[in-house]
């Protein structure tokens, strides 16, 4: 546990000292306030459903955007080398960088709280549903972040780690939104393995242990595989 | 304290580091020589459990690198090649962030630290970014946060690379006192350095073991024959004639000179020295001598030949 809190604060404190994070978390609040403001007096209801329905999108792009330095800049750099033969293991270090990322990520979804705020004093607000949602979001920003960090640890250079992780995140949120075409068998397959499917669920206020099961796997299993090829030196 | 038994490393098929077997005692100060793409800083990255051997085994003190590689890294220090750190953190803050990860109790951490910036020389830059430093503070910001934890065992990279004369004097320093007490294995490429510091030289080239001993036996041993070199004041014919009829002598040659003496090249078995033969020879036949010396083979030779003679029959 002690590693895992001096990596995070040391990853942290790199976030919010670098203005490559305020730049991102900048544009990741323009496009949702974007897209919240335009349909918000379309719909005339007084939710956050397009919110939450434009969120996960535009996760797509941010979430990769934040996990692509975090362990390829340290291979570029070189000073993986020293971290790997400090005394800590190597699943301690994607552990506590990935809960860097997280706060990141959490620092992020506060400012949209601006969102149900204003909503709030037009109508009448669920709480639950927005509360459900947040959560929702949260959990699944935390499933692309273990993707993001997974693709991260596969190469040196921050580019291709961003591409890898945005395409393999495009994958599992596109998952149900080709469900038209795949044959009637393979339906529930795909919806079930779709990030987008499970987080619905979670956005109308029911938390499913299902939907958690789904979630939580997908961050250990990303999670897993990121620190085994963190521990996969080149040349074997 | 460090053995290796058999090691190899292929990187995709080529052998980096080639069945290599030594060990290192407590307390020695092993200088690791070769030539550049030797696989020093492979063997380097293999002891400190950056990556694992292919094949062999490596046991620091009693540990094998693979089964018990956090119990390893806890009781070594490294720096690097190039020591590559953090350029966003400040000294300050990197050496607390080294010294948590070493597990460090606060109070002993702060002192550690106030130690390793006095010994390094660091006070004058600890709230800088250390993308800022120039590579000589970098490589001693390097060497701090190998020391932080007072390891049994220090790997260093080329710690001098980088450094003027007056700050690679000082490191020198550094690490012969901390060779007394620690185990130090060092690489460089610069010659001197190694005659200066260490007490044992390993010579790899391409990856496999060429040498193996202390300095000096390393360039006495070297030929397999001592050498005397000396200018006389004599008929060349009968100094020639004489010289090859010295006990000892195996071999006798002319060699020339700029102040219209005789210069003669005495070979003998190793462990003969022939020097009293000459001056006897000389005060007998009243032959003054002008010069005499026995020629040592300086290790840059010993490299040389070694790191060259065994490029040869794999080209």
């Amino acid at each position: 546990m002690h590693n895992i809190y001096t990596i995070f604060k040391k990853e942290a404190r790199s976030y919010f000292n670098s203005p490559a994070a305020y730049i991102v978390v900048t544009f990741f609040l323009i496009f949702t306030g974007y897209f919240f403001g335009t349909n918000l007096f379309l719909m005339n209801q007084a939710n956050l459903r397009t919110a939450f329905g434009i969120i996960p999108l535009v996760f797509v792009f941010f979430v990769p955007a934040i996990t692509m330095r975090l362990i390829a800049e340290e291979k570029k750099v070189g000073t993986i080398e020293l971290l790997v033969t400090y005394p800590l293991k190597d699943s301690e270090i994607i552990v506590g960088k990935f809960l860097a990322a997280l706060a990141l990520l959490a620092a992020a979804l506060i400012f949209t709280w601006v969102y149900a705020i204003s909503v709030s004093f037009l109508g009448n607000l669920d709480g639950g549903q927005v509360v459900g949602g947040y959560f929702g979001l949260l959990l699944m920003g935390a499933a692309y972040l273990a993707i993001g960090i997974f693709a991260s640890a596969l190469t040196e250079n921050q580019i291709v780690a961003f591409i890898v992780a945005l395409v393999i995140i495009f994958v599992f949120f596109l998952l149900d939104k080709i469900l038209f075409f795949i044959p009637t068998p393979l339906v529930s397959i795909f919806e079930y393995l779709s990030i987008d499917y499970h987080f619905e669920n979670i956005s109308r206020g029911v938390i499913d242990t299902r939907d958690l099961l789904y979630y939580f796997s997908l961050i250990f299993f990303s999670l897993l595989l990121a620190s085994h090829s963190l521990g996969r030196r080149k040349g074997d | 304290m460090i053995e290796l038994r058999n090691v190899t490393k292929s990187y995709s098929g080529r052998r980096a580091v080639d069945d290599i077997s030594f060990s290192v005692q407590h307390g020695e100060i092993l200088g690791f020589l070769g030539p550049n793409a030797a696989g020093k800083t492979t063997t380097m990255r293999m002891i400190t459990c950056y990556m694992p051997p292919t094949s062999g085994t490596i046991v620091v003190d009693g540990m094998d690198t693979n089964e018990n590689s956090l119990e390893v890294r806890k009781k070594i220090g490294y720096l690097p090649e190039m020591a590559p750190i953090y350029a966003d953190m400040n000294v300050l803050d990197y050496l607390h962030y080294a010294g948590e990860l070493r597990r460090l109790e606060p109070a002993h951490k702060r002192q550690r630290i106030r130690e390793m910036v006095a010994v390094c020389g660091l006070e004058d830059v600890l709230g800088q970014d250390i993308g800022e430093l120039s590579k000589g503070y970098r490589q001693r910001v390097g060497l701090a946060q190998a020391m932080l934890h007072d390891p049994d065992i220090l790997i260093l990279d080329e710690p001098t690379a980088g450094l003027d004369p007056n700050q690679i004097a000082e490191i020198r320093v550094l690490i012969k006192r901390l060779g007394q007490e620690k185990t130090l294995i060092l690489s460089t490429h610069i010659l001197p350095e190694v005659q200066a510091t260490c007490s044992r030289i390993i010579i790899i080239n391409r990856g496999k073991l060429v040498a193996d001993g202390k300095p000096d036996e390393l360039s006495a041993g070297f030929h397999g024959q001592e050498i005397v070199q000396a200018h006389l004041k004599a008929p060349r014919d009968a100094l020639l004639a004489k010289a090859r009829q010295m006990t000892g002598v195996e071999g006798v040659r002319e060699i020339p000179t700029d102040d219209g003496t005789i210069g003669i090249r005495l070979e003998s078995a190793a462990g003969m020295d022939v020097r009293e033969g000459l001056w006897k020879l000389a005060v007998a036949q009243n032959w003054p001598i002008w010069e005499m010396h026995r020629e040592r083979i300086s290790l840059e030779e010993v490299f040389r030949v070694l790191t060259q003679e065994s490029e040869q029959p794999t080209s």
